[in-house]
């Protein structure tokens, strides 16, 4: 095997570690414990809609709400039990909000059910039913994007997909789950990468890791080695962050660059995760659905630092309860790493298929961070930016409010949030949250500007409704009075002549007698129709 | 001297006649100036300036007729906005119109509700549905919080609430106004509440 040459995005980090904490244990099966609360929308898209109802018993790997559009996921079951309600739950979410949930009460048993047929050949499968397969299991990115997997899998019309990058690079500081799944479960990444391989009729298959892991990278050659596939290669890349991200592994691996506008999947190349890659693996050859995933538990203020394999749905306080729970000092709990991660307000949230590390922090390393200083541009942000941008800049844009510079000048949405601004800035200043920050904000304003279009839309038609209502009245009431005029004219029959005068002298004499009558005998017979229609006419006039 | 007398007169003349007929062949229907600042306006079609509506506003604003401060919907934002396009210094909102308030929709109590249509007629979006005597409702989506609705209803069954925050309509808070929530690089803020001990 010929040596590869690497390459070296722009920028980058060495963070600390922080990884043999949590990597020298084997993976641990979370005992299922509490209630399980799934949430309807574990990934980017269409939350799944709920199939089932509250009080039926479902089984494990029983489908509970189905995806909803073409970017959607499912929902599964992960254990036997009853379904006790369908509402709003507090979620892991940098917002602390609540979101549709599926609260599944396990009843021990964990009876299962065969959600789909095994393919253990998966090569005599047509591709389309394959990707269907991987659609229909849940499965999405499990790095932590949780984008659905089979959207990637239908590629770029127009492209063949040639290389399959499976993603171990594991970039983020902490955390180890893709790093031990690597090491214990090798042959079912690999399988999946084949059968990946398979459904985008790709031609290699690199597998990019850090060389911090020499074990998964040996784990993963031993296992290539079985299968015996040139195809294969796995690539140790130097430790930089953030090399796990995407683009900036496909750069490291083939020397490609990627610009935001393109999909990796428009350039021929399909990215996924290692842990993407073994759930596919489980999804076509075992025919089990998405209901686990491996979570990291590290941290200063963690007792027991590991990896577990735990039930989705699980709350987080009960998993760390059986992981032996936290140290008395702990300040702080985050979801994800320590650059992109977020804080979580409460522990009470489930674990779902984004989670891949819970990281808690004791007080001391967890400072609240000294008030930022004034900005001194040093550039320092804009040497250590992946993707080149100018954060110094951005940062003017967005305390400035001109998001619109930002935007189109300073290409705030080339932004990976990959943090390594805010962790290099001298001045302590947050540049990432500046960006998310301007991100929604711009977001916020074209729903704004959608919304005022729609009001302004229906406004408009309400506005011509009405108007043509009163045209129409306005005709139909001159529709009458014609057709009124015409039955007096004939009424009065042809012998007056057409002499007009004579007419309306004939008309107020007759008005005038009928008027008299009226008095004299007020009850003495019903007036005439004729009568009645005089009078009528009268009153118009 | 003549002959550039006369070239100079010829050109003229030339030039101003194509000024002439570009000026009636590309003549632009309507106001533009007042379909940009509408464009900026938020369309609730609350009255709330004094005009009938976003665009008779706009079309005041254009004419020189009315300030720019007048829209309590759309704020400070708006303000800043129009004032831009206008080329004049943004102030702030007039006090006599009202004051910006976080945007809320129209709820009705449909318990109470008697089906009178009164709020159906009042409102600029047709966002309420219902019939004579049956209960209405509000489509929330359609809402813009005008609050003209409001004073029509004879039983008072209509309230203003807050717009429920969608997890995906989320926004980060501006980190300037939030300075406790710098936190390490990447992080967010604090746990709100302290954290549970299970040790």
């Amino acid at each position: 095997m010929s040596e590869r040459i690497l390459h070296r995005f722009p920028g980058g980090l060495h963070p600390a570690q922080h990884k043999t904490e949590s990597n020298g244990t084997p993976i641990r099966h979370a005992r299922l414990e509490g209630t399980l609360v799934l949430p309807l929308k574990q990934h980017i898209g269409n939350p799944a809609q709920p199939v089932v109802a509250v009080g039926e018993r479902v089984l494990r790997n029983q489908l509970l709400g189905r995806a909803d559009g073409f970017v959607s996921a499912p929902v599964h079951a992960p254990t036997s039990g009853t379904i006790v309600a369908i509402e709003e739950r507090p979620v892991a979410h940098p917002s602390g909000l609540s979101a549709p949930c599926i609260v599944l009460e396990p009843d021990g048993l964990d009876e299962a059910m065969q959600a789909f047929d095994p393919w253990p050949d998966y090569r005599a499968i047509a591709p389309i039913l394959l990707r269907e397969r991987v659609r229909e299991a849940g499965v999405v990115g499990l790095g932590g994007a949780v984008f659905p997997s089979a959207v990637k899998l239908a590629g770029s019309p127009g492209t063949p997909i040639h290389t399959v990058v499976l993603n171990g690079a594991e970039c983020e500081p902490y955390i180890t789950c893709d790093d031990r799944l690597m090491r214990e479960r090798a042959g079912e990444v690999l399988r999946g990468g084949q059968i990946l391989m398979h459904v985008v009729g790709a031609s290699t298959c690199l597998v990019g890791v850090e060389d911090n892991k020499p074990e998964a990278i040996a784990a993963l050659r031993a296992a290539a080695g079985e299968l015996d596939d040139p195809r294969i290669e796995i690539v140790a890349i130097p430790t930089v962050y953030p090399s796990g991200a995407e683009k900036q592994l496909i750069h490291v691996l083939t020397g490609e660059r990627i610009s935001r506008e393109t999909r990796a999947t428009e350039r021929g190349f399909l990215g996924h995760n290692v842990a993407t890659a073994a759930a596919v693996y489980r999804a076509v050859v075992l025919g089990e659905p998405l209901t686990r995933r491996i979570v990291t538990l590290t941290g200063s203020g963690m007792q027991h630092k590991g990896n577990w394999d735990v039930p989705l749905g699980m709350l987080a306080c009960d998993l760390i309860a059986q992981a032996g729970g936290y140290t008395p000092d702990v300040a702080r709990l985050i979801l994800g790493g320590p650059m992109m991660g977020f804080a979580l307000g409460s522990d009470e949230v489930p674990v779902t298929k984004a989670a891949n590390c819970l990281l808690a922090l004791a007080a001391p390393d967890a400072p609240v961070d000294p008030l930022p200083l004034p900005c001194i541009r040093c550039g320092r942000c804009a040497e250590a930016c992946p993707v080149e941008l100018q954060p110094q800049q951005l940062l003017w844009d967005a305390k400035a409010g001109d998001f619109e510079r930002a935007e189109k000048q300073d290409s705030l949405f080339e932004c990976i949030e990959c943090g390594i601004c805010a962790a290099v800035c001298p001045s302590h200043i947050p540049l990432v949250q500046y960006f998310r920050y301007a991100k929604t904000e711009i977001w916020q304003r074209e729903r704004e500007k959608d919304k005022a279009a729609q009001a302004k839309e229906r406004f408009e038609a309400r506005n011509a409704r009405l108007e043509r209502e009163k045209r129409e009245r306005e005709e139909m009431l001159a529709k009458k009075r014609a057709q009124l005029a015409a039955q007096k004219a004939e009424g009065e029959g042809a012998g007056s002549g057409s002499d007009e005068k004579q007419k309306a002298i004939q008309a107020a004499l007759e008005r005038a007698k009928a008027r008299k009558a009226g008095q004299q005998a007020p009850a003495e017979d019903t007036p005439s129709a004729s009568t009645v229609a005089e009078a009528k006419e009268h009153d118009k006039d | 001297m003549l002959t550039a007398l006369l070239i100079f007169t010829f050109f003229a003349l030339v030039l101003g006649a194509l000024l002439g007929y570009a000026g009636q062949a590309f003549r632009v229907e309507g106001d533009p100036l007042a379909d940009k600042i509408d464009a900026l306006l938020p369309q609730t079609q609350c009255g709330q300036c004094g005009y009938p509506g976003c665009r008779p506003y706009a079309e005041a604003i254009a004419e020189g007729r009315a300030d720019i401060n007048r829209c309590p919907p759309g704020g400070e934002a708006t303000i800043k906005a129009l004032a831009d396009l206008l080329g004049v210094e943004p102030k702030p909102l007039d006090a006599e119109v009202g004051e910006e308030k976080p945007k809320r929709v129209a709820w009705i109590d449909e318990q109470v509700c008697i089906g009178c249509t009164l709020c159906i007629q009042a409102c600029p979006v047709d966002a309420i549905l219902g019939a004579p005597k049956l209960m209405h409702t509000v489509i929330v989506d359609e809402c813009t919080g005008c609050e003209l609705c409001v004073a029509p209803c004879p039983v008072d069954c209509i309230h203003m609430v807050p717009l429920k925050v969608e997890l995906d309509q989320w926004r980060w808070p501006n980190p300037e106004q939030r300075r406790e929530i710098a936190e390490g690089p990447g992080s967010v803020h604090a746990p709100s509440k302290p954290l549970e001990q299970h040790a």
